[in-house]
């Protein structure tokens, strides 16, 4: 069984920002994207290094060398300690995507009003109903432990 | 140590010149009188001293002329000897010296011609490379354009120490001609003398010279690599002449951990620069370097990852090994037939439409 939690108020963290938030006491980075949220364990599988403290960045691609796309302007985050870029939408890195995989978590937003489910943890303060928060979607203990 | 297998494919011999006397019936009459006025007698480099242990083993070293500058003696000391295949011979001459580019141009058409009628038509088993005036993209372009009919020149031939690096852009065209005509790049150690011969500034003693080789290798392959040529040109091959191999590992490696990191610098190396290597580049095999046992030997093959990666070569009538020693005995014998035999082959299509 997954579990629910209301980590933060959406206006917490504004487009193109980032917050750490703990969770059942684990680091959890999360990140604006043009209104659009993603949660990754704050910790990058390489060696360990804060994604929070890392540069949001765009992808850059090439078809042909001297020729660069840049797209997905803030979707990628790139590790502090050794620069390897991860894809928030999917958690892969982008030089070995299938070997290095940072941990992602489902998050969405929900309006204050819609916060009765009484299942929802609410971590740190208590919730208003004129609000949007962040809601995080923590997958059952079990799996949770052999990471 | 084993002695090649009958039939093997020698990826490296060096047919000498005699001295500019020997080219002159090869060149255009302008170039001729040029060179006669001027009385050039040679143009021997540092990258070879005529008097170096290396550059002609004892035995192979006749008194009255240079070493290897016959058909008839290389006949003697390798091909007869061994039973050799086919024998690819890399001429080394300082033509890539020069700075007046017609010039350059001019003996390396010279030269190149000089290869055809004295050697590639006296011997079926020979193959050669297009030496290219690298001081200019155009006429080296030029020059494979001449020769690309002739399918027994299986290679183009460039120094590892030129003017700039060689994956810069501007000499893209020669990889587009050589990939164009199937002919992989050959990158032979030694200099123009164009810049210090290690990254750090001169040295004194030529032991260091060649020795450090190696490193412009290593730079020149960073910049094929980093520059995009593999993936601008996916079929061309290069392969490094007389580099060493052992350091191929440790410095792939190097840039496959920071391409990790960096890779939004040059977005078209899109996988592992090993990747790259392992796809497009090959490594003759005397001077050998590598570790001294067979055990040891192995984990460096482990290394390198490709069985495919060696070819074959004697480096005659450099002094890399004594006797019939070719093949070092550390190499097993499946990949020292390997080396001899499929891997030449499928480096060097060419010998496939020429075949004796
Ligand atoms: S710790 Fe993140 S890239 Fe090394």
């Amino acid at each position: 069984m997954s579990t629910r939690h209301v980590v933060a108020r959406a206006s917490d963290v504004p487009d193109g920002t980032r917050k750490r938030v703990t969770v059942d006491g684990r680091d959890i980075a999360l990140f604006n994207v043009r209104g659009e949220f993603f949660a990754t364990l704050d910790r990058c599988p390489h060696r360990g290094g804060s994604f929070c403290e890392g540069r949001q960045t765009g992808l850059v691609e090439s078809n042909e060398p001297g020729v660069y796309t840049y797209t997905r302007q803030g979707e990628i985050i790139r590790c502090p300690w050794h620069g390897w870029e991860f894809d928030l939408r999917t958690g892969r890195s982008k030089s070995a995507p299938s070997q290095w995989r940072a941990r992602t978590f489902e998050v969405t937003v929900a309006h204050g009003d819609q916060l009765e489910d009484t299942s929802l943890a609410l971590e740190m303060f208590p919730v208003a109903v004129e609000e949007d928060y962040i809601v995080l979607t923590l997958p059952a203990a079990r799996s949770r432990s052999r990471e | 140590m084993p002695k090649p297998l009958p039939g093997a494919i020698d990826c490296d011999v060096h047919p000498s010149v005699p001295g500019m006397k020997s080219l002159m019936p090869h060149l255009s009459d302008h170039w001729a009188e040029v060179i006669d006025q001027s009385g050039l007698p040679d143009l021997e480099t540092w990258n070879y001293p005529p008097g170096a242990p290396l550059t002609a083993r004892s035995d192979w070293r006749p008194q009255a002329r240079k070493p290897a500058a016959n058909v008839e003696a290389m006949r003697v000391e390798t091909l007869d000897r061994w039973g050799t295949g086919i024998a690819i011979c890399n001429a080394l001459y300082g033509v890539q010296t020069l700075f007046n580019e017609d010039l350059a141009a001019g003996l390396c058409r010279g030269l190149n011609t000089w290869l055809a009628r004295e050697w590639l038509d006296r011997d079926p088993r020979l193959r050669g490379s297009i030496v290219l005036p690298v001081q200019s993209v155009e006429r080296s372009v030029d020059e494979i354009e001449h020769w690309a009919n002739d399918k027994r020149f299986v290679q183009v031939l460039m120094l590892v120490g030129g003017e700039t690096p060689l994956g810069r852009r501007h000499n893209w065209p020669i990889y587009a001609a050589a990939a164009r005509h199937g002919l992989p790049v050959g990158i032979h150690a030694g200099s123009s003398f164009r810049h210090p011969t290690t990254p750090v500034g001169w040295t004194s003693y030529y032991t260091e010279d060649y020795v450090n080789q190696s490193l412009a290798f290593q730079t020149q392959l960073a910049s094929l690599i980093c520059e995009g040529v593999f993936s601008k040109y996916p079929d061309l091959r290069v392969v490094l002449i007389e580099s060493g191999v052992s350091w191929l590992p440790a410095h792939i490696w190097h840039l496959d951990k920071f391409w990790k990191g960096l890779r939004m610098e040059v977005p078209w190396v899109d996988r592992p620069p090993f990747e790259i290597v392992r796809d497009h580049v090959r490594l003759t095999a005397q001077p050998l370097d590598g570790p001294a046992t067979p055990v040891a030997f192995g984990q460096f093959m482990e290394q390198m990852g490709s069985d495919k990666l060696l070819l074959f070569a004697s480096d005659y009538p450099h002094w890399q090994f004594d006797g019939d020693d070719a093949v070092p005995d550390v190499i097993s014998p499946t990949l020292a037939r390997k080396m001899q035999f499929d891997n030449p082959r499928e480096t060097y299509r060419r010998l496939e439409e020429t075949k004796s």
